[in-house]
């Protein structure tokens, strides 16, 4: 008979194995947590001051010496990340649709998601040299058009992923259910599965805007920057990164003012994205 | 009668109309005829041969594996959703062969509805969860909408928890009104044939028993075809009872002459508990 108490020397194994794994645990949350709050709490402190001037959201980026704000490097990356997420995310969720609902373990459907892994994980460097030789190293000119494509492209892979993997959470039954009933395929996916996995497939978008929007190296290669204001895609479209990336790098006090403006901003945005989604999704299901 | 002792070494043979006496008037709904069924190279369905009766319910029982949710899932072409399974030989609804690759499988499926173990609500309104299948081959108007909605939620004795909470979602309920919602969603297409598959395992007694009377009930207008591991269940709701074994059809014959005085030994062991 075994000694079924307290003090079982297994059970008591066990309960210690549990406080040092939840320990464990608890570090690295405690470690993750503290640089990020590191990076917000610096970000705060040296770009705080420049985010409340409201000179920083209507004036152009300054040369050296001078007073301005950021408002062309603002309005060229909400330009760009935009018509870059339109290009993406219908290319992204249809092909991540056919991945899951009709490749599904096909032979083209694995050396699709195979290359998109590629793609995913290959260097955004790569990306803008790409657009650049095909399609700036042509034009003869950096363009707002080049850089949407750049980010474009740097969304697909995200957008497909995403899509694949949260229309193959939808349980298989749901689909039969569906087909049951003498529901198309396509019907099926449209109105049952799209509604089942929605969130998530949403959520993959804004990680993908997440990422974009803090994109730099393919934009230097493609869009360039623009000191002036302009919202000509055919010219080149000042950015945020771009700007942060000039700027943060120059001797120039002022400069480096507006570069941690710019960086918080950012920071604030993508984390507004991500709030107004939990929001919406709350709200919904 | 043509079962005998034989059965085991010749697939059974049973015609419906030999036992119109006992049974009542039927006609046969499906016929089905020498049917095999592969799921890759596994052999899941061998030679099963028997009708299904119209307006009757015929029950399917067996232990695990014997192939009664892959003989219902034949019936529907469900399989056809996967490319590594396939069917040979003959099912015949109305002079057609409905394993005849040419058919429209939307269509037969608008025929033969069916009804899984787990509940399968949409991700959408209650109300959109039954008018969905409506819509997919009728046109009608908000007002006959709503009608053949309320019509299909009275006939799974849905309604009355139901018809005050039409928006919220079909997630919101127990999995009890789940289960009689998907039934609810079948028969709102007006099907010919309603499959059920195990519709009663996860579920608890009271809502069982409204499944049951709820099937007693739909007889009258449906072919029903129950896949269950509760003997009892299969006593009390079916008409005719066929009994699987290593997808095989073993005996197939009224209800109470399969419970009463099987004609095979494997029957008996499987119904007295005497199975493995």
């Amino acid at each position: 008979m075994s000694d079924i108490s307290a003090s079982n020397p297994v059970y008591r194994a066990r309960k210690r194995n549990n406080r040092v794994m939840l320990s464990v645990s608890a570090l690295a949350l405690a470690f993750g947590l503290f640089w990020l709050a590191w990076i917000l709490a610096t970000l705060f402190y040296e770009g705080g001051s420049a985010l409340v001037r409201a000179t920083l959201y209507y004036q152009m980026t300054p040369p050296p010496g001078a007073d301005g704000g950021l408002a062309n490097a603002i309005a060229g990356s909400l330009l760009m990340v935009v018509v870059g997420t339109l290009i993406g995310t219908p290319v992204g969720v249809m092909a991540g649709t056919y991945l899951a609902e009709y490749g599904r373990n096909g032979w083209l459907a694995s050396a699709t998601r195979f290359l998109n892994d590629v793609l995913l994980s290959a260097p955004s460097i790569v990306i803008g040299l790409f657009v650049y030789s095909v399609y700036v190293a042509q034009a003869k000119h950096f363009s707002g058009w080049a850089g949407s494509i750049a980010l474009g492209l740097l969304v697909i892979p995200v957008v497909v992923r995403t899509t694949d993997d949260m229309l193959k959470l939808v349980p298989s039954s749901l689909r039969e259910a569906a087909a049951a009933l003498g529901c198309p395929t396509w019907k099926m996916i449209m109105q049952v599965t799209y509604r089942a996995a929605r969130t998530g497939i949403v959520t993959g978008i804004l990680l993908a805007v997440a990422r974009v929007s803090g994109e730099t190296a393919p934009l230097l290669f493609t869009s360039l920057n623009n000191q002036f204001w302009s919202l000509n895609m055919n010219a080149p479209m000042s950015n945020l990164p771009v700007v942060i990336f000039q700027f943060a790098m120059s001797p120039y006090e002022d400069w480096q003012r507006l570069a941690w403006g710019g960086a918080t901003l950012i920071t604030l945005a993508v984390l507004l994205l991500n709030i107004v989604a939990r929001v919406l999704f709350k709200k919904t299901t | 009668m043509e079962t005998s002792a034989t059965a085991r070494t010749q697939p059974p043979r049973i015609e419906v109309a030999a036992r119109s006496e006992q049974a009542g008037e039927t006609r046969a709904k499906l016929t089905v005829r020498n049917l095999d069924f592969y799921y890759g190279s596994y052999h899941a369905l061998k030679s099963i041969t028997m009708d299904i009766a119209e307006r009757r319910v015929t029950a399917f029982i067996g232990p695990s594996g014997c192939g009664k949710s892959t003989l219902l899932r034949v019936f529907n072409r469900m399989y056809s959703l996967y490319p590594e399974q396939r069917a040979e030989g003959e099912i015949i609804m109305d002079g057609e062969n409905l394993l005849d690759p040419k058919r429209d499988v939307s269509l037969i499926r608008a025929k033969i509805g069916m009804v899984f173990q787990k509940p399968t609500p949409f991700p959408m309104a209650i109300y959109d969860n039954i008018a969905f299948g409506v819509r997919l081959f009728e046109n009608l108007n908000k007002r006959d909408m709503d009608e053949r909605v309320e019509w299909a939620l009275r006939k799974a004795a849905l309604w009355e928890e139901v018809k005050d909470i039409l928006g919220q979602s079909g997630h919101s309920l127990s999995g009890g009104q789940q289960q009689r919602l998907c039934i609810a969603r079948g028969i709102a297409v007006k099907p010919e044939i309603l499959l059920l598959d195990e519709p009663t395992s996860a579920l608890d007694p009271i809502s069982t028993a409204k499944i049951e009377e709820l099937v007693d009930e739909l007889k009258r207008e449906f072919t029903i075809a129950i896949v269950t591991h509760n003997m009892q269940q299969a006593a009390r709701v079916s008409d005719y009872t066929a009994y699987m074994y290593l997808g095989e059809l073993v005996e197939f014959d009224v209800t109470d002459t399969i419970f009463i005085k099987p004609k095979q030994k494997a029957t008996e062991d499987y119904i007295t508990g005497r199975f493995g």
